[in-house]
């Protein structure tokens, strides 16, 4: 039997995986979700059919999203966490004895039970004290927050579809107020590979240079997305992503971790000349 | 009752049997579709206009448009009917619409809600005749009347001073204006405002029907009145002679598609021969099946839409009041008068208070948020919201007029307030159009006699009109309005730095 798995990742250019069965598929009020099981990549999460996390390679993905902030802020007490219904943002989180309080805002519930049955390698820290949870939109809940966070993540779906509200300036915005005056938001922040990717990416990127002070882009190598080389967000009102990482206390932590190191941490911010020229286009 | 046009008698019987089957089941169907659709199964050969040829004569238009589109853009024929002169399939659609919206009879519009305006005031005033109506009227009603050279006797609406916004039509107004002019042939409503401002249509009927006198209405922003639950009285409901419903606009029918509704006491033969005055003689069915699907669409469904319009706008003004600062007005402005009514889908939001003129909140939404809205004014803005919004977008607009309010906030010392000047009309607008004329700079024009009008765009209601005096309140109004980047349009200088006026002053 053959039965894979096919994303397209531009008109012309098309990922596959072969698939061993398929585990669920539902349909909620935002989104179709899907949770297939595969040879290569373990179990993967689907929603609307693009690719979300495959267990073989999230853990790319969920370490840059938090050890990058969490090495720059000398501490992070409170944390906002919006989208990231997958839990591997707050299976990271959680790992930090500093972080007092998580907000976790996302706006389909139906993510969160799906990958609470399926997906237990990341839906593992759903339960820990500290774990708020909100099912609502981003937008409207961190309107109403004001000088509250050091730590924003917006682990968001890609800027069509449930997520788009996510990659605009009145978000930007919002989550500027949200935090304190020495906070950090990082964000999924698309790809400048392929055409369509690197257009959101710049117009992200545009929006966050607006509405911070400092803001920088990081880069990690995620294999099942589209070209693999994907880009994360750092945007901060106080701390430098680089010169301020505070790389002897991140690693008397002794976090173990299979991408993330505190010299990876400096590189994935020196970026491809065509990456920083796009950048520079819209700073 | 002579001066009723044509032979209202007539036009009695004709109302009788279209109300007849007063039944939502055969709301069910649309003619001019299915017509559409016979019409393609026949694989016609065409040798006959539109020359692009259900598309094939022009690929770019068809790959842009879609081939469904391009194959119904037809020209009038045997099975498809003719606007101008409907017999079956567009006869079929008037009468059901007509049906659907409690009128004697329905017209299709194709030249925009501009066109059934102008058709209601044609049907019913000719050279020398008086109507009295608001002053803000959209141009278009002033339009009809320098085409047919009627003089206008404006009721200075009431303003709300804390909006700066005209309010609708005071009934003792209209009474002192008819006891006046006791000669009038009609009364003109604009109801509701593009606000949501209603005035108290069903008085006011009633009041000119006593003096023989057509009842007019303007209800370009009210097609929902004849669906929704909860909603201000509709004009065919009143009582009223003649409505112009947008259907485009909270209908969901193509742009430039319209309704003209007419009451039992319109000879609507008469009103046919009015609209043929002008309208095309190639009337689009891409406009004419987006009016029948339309119809159909609101006489179905249109209670459970419209409660969802409300709902939405409901929550949004609710969260846009307490960001602060921001008003965003409903039914608590009204007073049994000047408001008697109020239309809860409008989302109008005073900003004076955020110390910025609506026009700079509208800008600042479109070119720092990607969100684009009605218009906005020197006080309020309007966000239009429909059937085909949602929270997430909702969302946006609220957390976007957040962020202004975060970082644009400023005191409102300076802020004009006053959207409402009182005209001087010294001549009839035809005679203020087509009489000699001269271009002076706008200081210069000051103390002439405008022959042109001038506007902000949207919501299109002239500040001057032709015929009209040009005081320095105004010429000031509308140095402050382009200064604050409001669309200017009507006069012949683009640039809005010269105005023409008639020969002399005044």
């Amino acid at each position: 039997m053959e039965l894979w798995f096919s994303e397209n990742h531009t008109e012309t250019v098309k990922f596959s995986i072969k698939v061993d069965k398929q585990l669920v598929s539902v349909q909620s009020e935002f989104q179709r979700i899907d949770i297939f099981e595969s040879e290569e990549f373990g179990r993967f999460l689907t929603l609307d059919g693009y690719m979300m996390l495959t267990e073989k390679d999230e853990f790319i993905y969920h370490e840059m999203i938090t050890h990058v902030p969490m090495a720059v802020h000398p501490h992070v007490r409170k944390v906002l966490v919006i989208g990231a219904g997958d839990g591997g943002v707050i299976r990271e989180l959680t790992r930090y004895k500093e972080v007092e309080h998580i907000d976790f805002v996302e706006i389909d519930e139906l993510v969160v039970k799906v990958c609470r049955e399926y997906l237990p390698q990341t839906a593992c820290c759903f339960d820990d004290p500290r774990v708020h949870a909100y099912y609502e939109d981003g937008l409207k809940f961190v309107r109403k927050h004001e000088d509250e966070y050091d730590l924003i993540i917006v682990d968001s779906t890609d800027p069509f579809g449930p997520g788009e509200g996510l990659f605009t300036k009145e978000f930007y915005g919002n989550c500027y107020k949200a935090l304190k005056a020495d906070g950090i938001m990082v964000n999924q922040h698309e790809s400048p590979f392929y055409a369509a990717d690197a257009r959101a990416m710049k117009r992200a990127h545009k929006r966050i240079v607006e509405s911070f002070a400092i803001s920088r882009v990081y880069q990690a190598h995620i294999p099942t997305y589209p070209s693999g080389h994907w880009l994360f967000g750092f945007a901060s009102k106080k701390y430098h992503p680089v010169h301020d990482l505070n790389a002897a206390g991140w690693n008397a932590l002794n976090l173990k971790t299979g991408y993330y190191n505190t010299n990876l941490h400096k590189g994935a911010f020196y970026l491809p000349n065509y990456v920083q020229e796009m950048l520079h286009d819209v700073e | 009752m002579s001066k009723f046009i044509g032979d209202a008698a007539l036009a009695e019987s004709a109302a009788g049997n279209s109300r007849k089957n007063d039944d939502l089941s055969q709301q069910t169907t649309a003619p001019i579709l299915e017509a559409l659709e016979e019409f393609k199964q026949m694989r016609l050969v065409p040798f006959d206009v539109p020359g692009h040829k259900r598309g094939k004569g022009n690929k770019e238009l068809t790959d842009f448009l879609g081939e469904r589109c391009l194959t119904v853009d037809v020209n009038s024929m045997k099975q498809l009917d003719n606007l101008c002169h409907p017999v079956s399939c567009i006869k079929a659609g008037e009468e059901l619409a007509a049906t659907a919206f409690g009128a004697a009879h329905a017209f299709f519009m194709v030249n925009g809600t501009t066109s059934a305006v102008q058709a209601m005031v044609l049907s019913v005033c000719k050279k020398g005749d008086k109507i009295i109506l608001p002053r803000n009227v959209h141009r278009s009603v002033i339009n009809a009347l320098v085409l047919c050279g009627a003089t206008p006797i404006y009721i200075n609406p009431q303003t709300n001073e804390r909006l700066g916004i005209a309010l609708g039509m005071k009934l003792s107004e209209v009474e002192a204006a008819i006891r006046e002019n006791p000669e009038a042939v009609a009364v003109l409503v604009n109801n509701p405002t593009y606000y949501g401002i209603c005035s108290n249509l069903k008085a006011i009927t009633e009041l000119a029907h006593r003096h023989n006198m057509f009842t007019l209405v303007d209800e370009a922003h009210g097609t929902h009145f004849y669906f929704g639950k909860n909603l201000p009285i509709s004009a065919m409901a009143a009582g009223a002679d003649f409505a112009a419903a947008s259907m485009h606009k909270s209908g969901g029918s193509l742009t430039q598609s319209s309704f003209l509704l007419c009451g039992t006491r319109v000879n609507a033969k008469h009103v046919r021969q009015v609209i043929n005055l002008t309208q095309t003689t190639s009337g689009s069915y891409l406009l004419l099946s987006s009016l029948d699907i339309s119809r159909r669409n609101l006489a179905l469904h249109g209670e459970k839409i419209f409660q969802q319009v409300e709902a939405l706008v409901e929550y949004a003004r609710v969260e846009i009041n307490q960001i602060g600062d921001y008003y965003a007005y409903s039914q608590e402005l009204i007073n049994g008068d000047s408001v008697y009514d109020f239309d809860i889908t409008k989302l109008s939001i005073n900003t004076l208070d955020v110390g910025l003129a609506g026009i700079e909140v509208y800008d600042l939404l479109r070119d720092e948020y990607d969100i684009q809205i009605e218009f906005g004014d020197i006080g309020n803005i309007l966000a239009y919201v429909s059937v085909g919004d949602n929270y997430k977008n909702i969302e946006r607009l609220i957390g976007a007029l957040s962020e202004i309010r975060r970082l644009y906030k400023r005191d409102r010392a300076g802020m004009l307030r006053h959207e409402y000047i009182t005209p001087k009309v010294v001549t009839t607008p035809q005679e203020g159009f087509y009489g000699e004329k001269e271009s002076l700079t706008l200081e210069e024009s000051i103390g002439h006699i405008c022959a042109e009008f001038v506007m902000c765009y949207p919501p299109g209601i002239p500040i001057l009109a032709p015929g009209e005096a040009i005081t320095e309140e105004i010429i000031e109004y509308i140095k402050y309005a382009k200064d604050k980047g409001c669309s200017m349009t009507g006069p012949e200088d683009m640039e809005i730095n010269r105005l023409n006026v008639l020969r002399g002053g005044y």
